[in-house]
């Protein structure tokens, strides 16, 4: 059964950011743009796209999560705080000496699915996933979140092979495209264009959708899949940074934390956002 | 050993559905009856190791058991990073199979010589590593890391190797096979070696040397009690189709000195740690860096006559 979160999904998602400011602004912690640019995407799976139960996380027909982009993992422990799996006493030892709470999420950490940090990793094993699901003839899904700097990994592109060939129509690929890597702007490092004419070509049904409007969001999740018997892929059109206007679309945020007067300013912001 | 290790898994795979092959597009003229009988138990994931490991344990994780099939390096290199971070760091039940160790494939060039395989296997975190001397101990092998629970690394020679055991031994993950019981020295073996080893321990008795012979087919967990006792002996050899570090003479070597054993000789007889520029077939290679019969034979006498 879909979880549904005891509120909005801009509640939610608002939520998340604020926790997700304060876990890396204590541990001085890199990624919090990385984090931001996906709240919205988490916020709509985990608040009523995916089928869970905190009381249950080895529920055999959860909707399996897995996050390949490994390093937004202050943002994954939040969300899971909020539906259940953790708690805010959890979340106060991110990144701390003896912690499971990893700086890339770790699968001995309730609620999450699987283990990443290295990119590249994540598509490969929900290919794994969602082949065992049809195998045993079961009806969960397999979502796999990708960071757009990682489609530069070529085991992604073995993956993205794979799924079609095996008609994986219970894989769903989201890729947080926010256009900016490690060190530059996708489009001047390794030019990802035409997106979403490469995987179509590999054989996958895509869509193309503002990974910040929930509407939009929501529209795309309910009609998985977009045609049987192939796996989709949601390109999502983010901002790095997203809902922090001085972090917003800068590669720095990638790495920097917040100083406590940054994380004043962008907590205000926050709170009197919509 | 490729063949009974296909015949055992095609056992297996008929037995229990949730057991996978998983090949890298290997496996011509051996693998068509199983794709044929059991189509939804095999896949052919192409040429791509890195997804092949991602996606056995991905299965792995879902309750299946697959057994992933390539040759000499590379079910294991390309796609180490899978190996460590996917099935090791979850710790998946997933079989990593490989045909062509040593010098196997010896004529096809460097790239497909298999000498560095066991080191690296050895430093992943829980992987069991299991190199059985011939095809009886292949077929054993394949029923054992089967019920295993847990990563394993399978490594086999390629075909034709000669039976060694007679009868079936009794094969214990983690427990060495003696195939000869002699005071003198002890001859320690793994992998497909094992038969050059019983020709050289045959060679030494003919000159009454009493000859211990072991079949160390589980170098991860490796055989501790069976290293403890073989230091009575007045000289320990080990032999491996396989770099000189990181093998079985580094996995003897470092229980020796953690218990302080430093009094019982040992000759580590090994392939380097040199590229090679020549290529040949596995006897070949094997008379070139002193791993035939002969060779053991010579090499151990000489050491023997400085002894007594």
């Amino acid at each position: 059964m879909k979880y549904r979160y005891n509120g909005t999904t801009e509640d939610l998602a608002k939520g998340i950011r604020i926790r997700s400011l304060k876990m890396v602004c204590k541990s001085k912690s890199s990624h919090i743009g990385s984090c931001l640019s996906i709240a919205d995407i988490l916020a709509v799976l985990y608040g009523q796209e995916l089928a869970f139960n905190p009381e249950k996380p080895d529920w055999i027909e959860r909707d399996r999560f897995i996050l390949s982009k490994g390093h937004a993992a202050s943002i994954l422990y939040a969300v899971l705080a909020e539906v259940g799996f953790l708690t805010t006493e959890d979340l106060s030892t991110y990144c701390e000496d003896g912690s499971l709470l990893a700086g890339h999420v770790n699968h001995y950490v309730n609620g999450i699915e699987f283990s990443t940090g290295s990119l590249g990793h994540g598509l490969s094993v929900g290919c794994g996933v969602a082949l065992a699901a049809k195998r045993d003839k079961k009806s969960f899904r397999t979502y796999v979140l990708l960071g757009d700097g990682e489609m530069d990994e070529g085991s992604n592109w073995e993956a993205i092979l794979f799924a079609p060939q095996h008609k994986l129509d219970n894989l769903i690929a989201i890729v947080d495209y926010n256009k900016l890597q490690g060190l530059g702007v996708i489009s001047e490092v390794i030019n990802l264009e035409p997106l979403i004419d490469k995987w179509q070509s590999c054989g996958w049904s895509a869509r193309e959708v503002n990974g910040h409007d929930h509407g939009e969001l929501i529209d795309t999740f309910s009609s998985i899949p977009f045609e049987n018997n192939k796996p989709c892929v949601i390109i999502a059109h983010t901002k790095k940074g997203k809902g922090v206007s001085f972090m917003e679309d800068k590669l720095e945020w990638h790495y920097k934390s917040p100083d406590s007067d940054q994380l004043k300013i962008a907590l205000n912001e926050l709170n009197n956002s919509g | 050993m490729r063949n009974h290790f296909i015949k055992t898994l095609s056992e297996l795979i008929r037995e229990n559905r949730d057991i996978y092959l998983i090949t890298g597009d290997l496996g011509f003229s051996v693998f068509e009856n199983l794709m044929e009988s059991y189509p939804h138990q095999f896949i052919n994931v192409g040429v791509a190791e890195q997804n092949m490991i991602g996606v056995a344990s991905g299965l792995a994780k879902e309750g299946k058991i697959p057994f992933v099939y390539s040759i000499a390096n590379f079910p294991i290199m390309r796609c180490l990073e899978q190996i460590r971070n996917d099935i090791c760091y979850h710790h998946l039940n997933v079989k990593i199979v490989s045909v062509g160790a040593g010098y196997s494939y010896g004529s096809l060039g460097y790239t497909h010589h298999g000498v560095e395989d066991i080191a690296i296997m050895r430093a992943m975190p829980g992987m069991k590593v299991i190199a059985p001397g011939d095809p009886v101990e292949t077929r054993l092998a394949t029923k054992s890391i089967a019920e295993d629970g847990g990563p394993c690394y399978l490594r086999l020679g390629k075909s034709g190797e000669p039976p060694v055991h007679e009868v079936d031994p009794v094969f214990s993950i983690g427990k060495a096979i003696i195939l000869r019981n002699g005071a003198d020295i002890t001859l320690i073996s793994t992998g497909s070696i094992l038969d050059e080893v019983v020709k050289a321990s045959r060679l030494l008795e003919k000159d009454g040397v009493s000859v211990n012979v072991a079949s160390m087919h589980t170098l991860k967990p490796i055989d501790y009690t069976f290293i403890q006792t073989a230091v009575d002996s007045k000289l320990i050899v080990t032999v491996e189709e396989h770099s000189s570090i990181g093998g079985l003479g580094s996995a003897v070597s470092e229980i020796l000195a953690a218990t302080g054993v430093f009094s019982t000789p040992i000759i580590m007889l090994n392939a380097g740690s040199t590229i090679t520029k020549q290529i040949g077939g596995q006897n070949w290679f094997r008379k070139r860096i002193g791993l035939d019969a002969e060779s053991i034979y010579r090499t151990v006498r000489e050491r023997l006559s400085g002894i007594r």
